[in-house]
């Protein structure tokens, strides 16, 4: 037998107090005191392991009440005004709609006519990215004084058929390591997330020779391929290539994401 | 047709028949090159018409149609020039119905999805179903809204127009059923089954000539049979052990009921009890249609008379009775047919399951789908079976054996819905890709391409007297086709 539960075995055998449940009750009752007084005096290491379980505590009783609050809610709402959004004929009920997200739906069409603005992208102002930032002199000739080729310390795309020119004339060098294909793209209606190739690099607001080079920074316009996302224009064709804007500093994180653009 | 010309290696014997095995003239030696227009005008001189009509031509055992010529058919089904060829016809419909070409009205008011929309059987009145719970009647000649019938508490999933289109039947997810009368434009709320209504279905016309039955099935695994001259529920039809998905009430009197439980069951309204139970998909049984559908569907009003021409004027049941085993004798032979496409990705094709006696396996099996078939459909004259699926793609059969004839590609989205013209000429399909297309019989072409909807097309339906069709989906249009 356990030490500690001599206690409840003489509670068994002999009963309690008769006046237990009312001590209990007071104890209770000035527990809070108690606990601020603790609060006030504790220093030190007893101080910090205090406060830590103490807010602990009150978070986990905030995040009870608001799931309180919540179910009240939900039950509360009547019931006869709760038509569900999203209507599906009879044949579709049943189904998983695990496709769902996948589909561009017509809102976001209609919301983007509203806006009017045509480029309306995520991230609107974006920091412009100095060439001497972007670039790396490389010193060539034999005594190392030649000073006309370039590595590109950024993120590029690089298309599939493209071959390296030969080292005498190659002025810019984009690293291999800096290379990339595929982008984490996110449907900001659907809010969900495909990994998706990249086609090709539509602008650079840096500037129009890292366009050109196919340089991927922060804010820079992306063509992917959204092909398999099933999402279909007005005439029934299966889209192919969407536009998306970056929203990370891909050099620094080692992976592109982007918010496609709707 | 004389033969003189042509020598031996050119010409071959055929023997004339229609479906039911009556010979018209007796062998006859023709050239191998004969189109199906030469053998029509052949056949229309035999059978001694005042007036040519149109006919189709089939090889025999293997019912290989003759398409561009008979040498071809031949050729194909493999058969030997030696024997006489059995050359099966069927009449053709004299009408013919325009493919649809334009859209004519973008019809907007409904504000959430339409779900379901049907054509009155007089084709005046288009009535649809839409998740704002409202049903909607628009003037199929005005192309202009009639009227919003409000009452539902839920999405509209079924709509049915009693056959003499005096009524509309209305079925909502929260397992309502109400009736709406057609000149009043009030409805009466039926008590309800416990979930939603996956489909309704009149008494034919010929059966019973006030319209007052109607049978709704449902998601909670029960059908029931409702007066609807007294609102009350005349029978309660309990054997399934899943949701039923499609009901169908035959033209022989019996009701065919398709279920998730996998099993198609024949009831009788009489007394609801289940007279037979069919235990032959795989999985979901999803849609079910019979070779009469298209007479059923035309109700009191023969549409497209083969004598009479354009006839909106109402029959009386013995006429009906009577059109009603015409085009039975005339497709099937005087065989009522069935098909069930399901989720095990097959169709399955039956006859006369109605009779006890009756045969419990299907004529064919038929395979091919590489997804879950949503939709069959039978042609007005029985030739045909098209089916709609997931995959893409919709597939054509022979209404008679079951045999595959072609696949329609062209879709980029699953196939919701398939309809036929009047004529059975044109198929109409509707797809997740949010168009619409028109499909040729003759050529095996798509016919047209109807874009136009900005989200998935859910329904689609084509007016009995095939003047126009009307679509509509996600979008919450209403869009009427004309050509």
């Amino acid at each position: 037998m356990a030490q500690g539960e001599y206690i409840e075995l003489h509670r068994k055998r002999y009963g309690v107090r008769m006046d237990t449940h009312e001590r209990q009750r007071k104890r209770n009752a000035r527990e809070a005191r108690r606990r601020a007084a603790q609060a006030r005096n504790l220093t030190g290491i007893k101080a910090k392991l205090f406060n830590k379980q103490r807010f602990k505590e009150k978070a986990a009783m905030k995040k009870a009440i608001n799931q309180h609050f919540e179910n009240d809610k939900q039950s509360s709402r009547p019931r006869d005004d709760s038509v569900q959004d999203g209507a599906l004929p009879a044949y579709l009920l049943d189904r998983e709609q695990q496709a769902r997200s996948k589909v561009l739906s017509n809102t976001l069409k209609q919301k983007r006519k509203e806006k009017g603005g045509k480029w309306d992208v995520p991230l609107p102002k974006v920091r412009a990215i100095a060439e001497d930032e972007m670039f790396k002199v490389i010193k060539t000739g034999k005594r190392q004084k030649k000073q006309w080729k370039r590595m590109v310390t950024k993120v590029t795309y690089v298309g599939e058929a493209f071959t390296r020119k030969a080292p005498k004339y190659e002025r810019f060098i984009r690293p291999m390591g800096l290379r990339f294909k595929k982008a984490h793209v996110t449907h900001p209606e659907l809010k969900t997330t495909f990994c998706l190739g990249i086609i090709g690099v539509k602008k650079n607001p840096s500037s129009a020779m890292f366009t050109q080079l196919g340089v991927i920074t922060r804010g820079t316009i992306i063509e992917v391929n959204v092909s398999e996302l099933g999402l279909v224009t007005n005439s029934g064709k299966v889209v192919w290539g969407k536009y998306a804007q970056v929203t990370n500093n891909p050099e620094n994180d080692g992976c592109i994401n982007a918010v496609l653009c709707v | 047709m004389e033969s003189e010309k042509c020598t031996g290696a050119t010409t071959t014997l055929i023997q004339l028949q229609s479906a039911e095995g009556q010979k018209a003239g007796g062998v006859l030696d023709v050239p191998l090159h004969s189109t199906p227009k030469q053998l029509t005008e052949l056949l229309n001189h035999l059978l001694e018409n005042e007036e040519p009509l149109p006919y189709a031509f089939f090889l025999r055992p293997s019912r290989t149609e003759i398409n561009t010529s008979l040498e071809d058919a031949l050729s194909t089904s493999s058969q030997t020039r030696e024997t006489v060829a059995q050359i099966e016809y069927t009449p053709q419909s004299l009408f013919r119905v325009r493919p649809l070409t334009r859209c004519t009205a973008s019809l907007p008011g409904h504000k959430e999805a339409v779900l379901v929309a049907t054509f009155s059987p007089d084709a005046t009145l288009i009535a649809t179903g839409s998740g704002d719970t409202t049903v909607r009647l628009w003037s199929s000649h005005g192309q202009m809204p009639e009227a919003t019938l409000e009452g539902h508490r839920d999405w509209v999933l079924a709509l049915a127009f009693s056959p003499d289109a005096a009524k509309l039947a209305s079925a909502s997810k929260d397992g309502s059923v109400r009736v709406w009368d057609m000149t009043t434009k009030t409805g009466k709320a039926l008590s309800s089954h416990r979930k939603w209504v996956t489909d309704l279905c009149w008494q034919p016309f010929h059966l019973d000539e006030r319209c007052t039955l109607l049978v709704s099935s449902s998601k909670d695994s029960t059908l029931r049979i409702w007066n609807t001259a007294n609102s009350t529920c005349a029978k309660l039809l309990a054997g399934h052990t899943a949701a039923v998905t499609t009901v169908v009430w035959s033209g022989e009197g019996v009701i065919y009921s398709a279920s998730q439980d996998r099993t198609i069951k024949v009831w009788d309204p009489t007394t609801g009890l289940p007279t037979r139970s069919i235990n032959a998909h795989g999985h979901w049984v999803n849609s079910m249609t019979l070779s009469t559908d298209y007479i059923l569907k035309c109700g009191a009003f023969p549409a497209l008379d083969e004598e009479l021409g354009y006839a909106p004027k109402k029959m009386t049941m013995q006429e009906a009775r009577q059109r009603y085993d015409d085009a039975k004798r005339k497709s099937t032979g005087g065989k009522e047919r069935m098909v069930s496409g399901s989720d095990d990705f097959t169709l399955m094709l039956w006859e006369d399951i109605w009779r006890k006696e009756g045969n419990t396996k299907p004529i064919t099996r038929m395979t091919g789908h590489q997804q879950l078939v949503n939709c069959v459909a039978f042609s007005p004259n029985g030739m045909y079976i098209a089916s709609a699926s997931f995959d893409k793609s919709v597939r054509l059969w022979d209404g008679t054996t079951g045999r595959f004839c072609y696949t329609f590609r062209g879709h980029v989205g699953a196939v919701y819905r398939l309809v036929w013209s009047a004529d059975g000429r044109l198929l109409m399909s509707a797809s997740k890709d949010s168009t619409c297309k028109v499909w040729d019989m003759r050529t095996r072409k798509l016919k047209m391409d109807l874009p136009g909807h900005s989200d998935e097309v859910y329904t689609v339906d084509w007016s009995t007297d095939g003047r126009r069709a009307v679509s509509a989906g996600k979008d919450k249009m209403v869009k009427i086709w004309h050509h």
